[in-house]
């Protein structure tokens, strides 16, 4: 996937675990601005408003 | 239809796994290698790749677990950076122990009987606190920062902090433990992890809240903060031989970090007191599974090692379904009280 699974030694290494790294962030990120967004208004309905 | 050359059946599947994973990962800090390693191994994928790329997702959840914990106030930095230590040459002296089992010829047996025992007992004893409701355990989960109620801290714990052996810490909670202790603690549980080759949260999280005394979401902060270091560390190791597989941990990493963001937000609603039973079911269940794969493996029946998974998986759905059901039950609960108070 992405061309970078080939890759391995500790160079390679690094670059996959930092891919997932960033993966990471960019969800934690990106969620995050979706809870503030959508956050509560799915609230409201779980609470039956 | 193939995304980046990946069937999209595939990767929507892995996300939804994740979605199940990421929500148990996320409230009780454990769960993640867990799960997905056995279903990987059952799905085909080479040990190698199964452990590689579970570890790997592992980190990546851990991750964005630990900055949720972390936004909620949850995670003990002081706490972690000693738990690391003595988990570290925990681990280390149990490697060295299992290598010396190895040349006994006894590894696996060991492995095996001690990993069902561990999961079982620890099942048994949460579900028997649980079930038995005097106060052992009972920690609200909305008490990381302020100090805990004594009645809350179970006996055990209250003897090791009775041990005044200077230097003592103040830790998350207010509660005062020997640095020893921690020490020795974090030592125990690194060495059972080593011995067990297992990551350790399901170890190590209780063991936080009933040895030293730690409120349940410090220690599920805590650990998480830990296993960002254990998890990256190992991923990277296996990743230098080319074992991490990209198409299973991008899907996967997606949905659970959805999953997690559920599962972290539900630790500020939901009493752990109304959990904790189905989380000592799951690591019985768990221990049930690890015994039927291995008599499967014993008596050459590869179809229980999916009996294995089956189990596995409903226990999951099972915990998480009651995390997300008493959720919405306390929201609507903290909804109508808010009502009443406003029609006084």
């Amino acid at each position: 996937m992405f061309g970078i699974e080939s890759l391995t030694g500790p160079t390679g290494a690094a670059i996959l675990i930092g891919a997932v790294l960033l993966e990471a962030l960019v969800l934690y990120v990106g969620y995050g601005a979706l809870e503030r967004v959508l956050g509560p208004t799915i609230a409201k309905m779980l609470r039956g408003e | 239809m193939e995304v980046f050359g990946i069937a999209a059946s595939l990767l929507a599947m892995f996300a939804s796994f994740g979605v199940l994973i990421g929500l148990l990962f996320g409230f009780f800090g454990m769960g993640g290698s867990f799960l997905v390693t056995p279903a990987l191994l059952v799905m085909g994928y080479k040990p190698d790749v199964a452990v590689a790329s579970g570890l790997a997702f592992v980190f990546g959840t851990s991750v964005i677990a630990t900055l949720k914990h972390r936004d909620l106030g949850q995670v003990d930095y002081k706490l972690g950076v000693l738990m690391i230590a003595g988990t570290t040459a925990g681990i280390e002296v149990g490697r060295i122990g299992l290598h010396w089992l190895q040349d006994a010829g006894l590894a696996d047996t060991f492995v095996s009987v001690a990993y069902v025992a561990l999961l079982g007992g620890i099942g048994l004893f949460v579900t028997y606190t649980a079930l038995k409701g005097d106060g052992d355990g009972g920690v609200s989960h909305d008490e990381a920062d302020g100090e805990i109620d004594p009645d809350d801290i179970p006996d055990i714990a209250k003897k090791i902090q009775s041990y005044r052996i200077p230097p003592m810490m103040k830790l998350k909670g207010g509660i005062r433990v020997s640095l020893w202790m921690i020490l020795g603690v974090a030592f125990a549980t690194g060495l059972l992890s080593g011995l067990l080759g297992v990551g350790g949260g399901f170890i190590r999280m209780p063991a936080l809240f009933y040895l030293i005394g730690v409120p349940v979401p410090v220690a599920v902060g805590t650990d998480l903060f830990e296993i960002v270091f254990s998890g990256g560390i190992g991923s990277f190791l296996y990743a230098m031989d080319g074992a991490v597989d990209l198409a299973i941990v991008v899907p996967l990493l997606a949905g659970s970090a959805f999953g997690a963001r559920l599962g972290a937000a539900a630790t500020s609603l939901v009493d752990e007191d109304d959990i904790k039973v189905y989380f000592g079911i799951m690591l019985l269940l768990g221990a049930i599974a690890v015994a039927v794969r291995k008599i499967g493996g014993i008596i050459e029946m590869p179809v229980l090692d999916t009996v294995a998974l089956v189990i596995i998986i409903g226990a999951a759905l099972l915990v998480s379904g009651a995390v997300v059901v008493s959720s919405i039950r306390e929201l609507r609960t903290a909804e109508s009280s808010t009502t009443a108070q406003t029609a006084d």
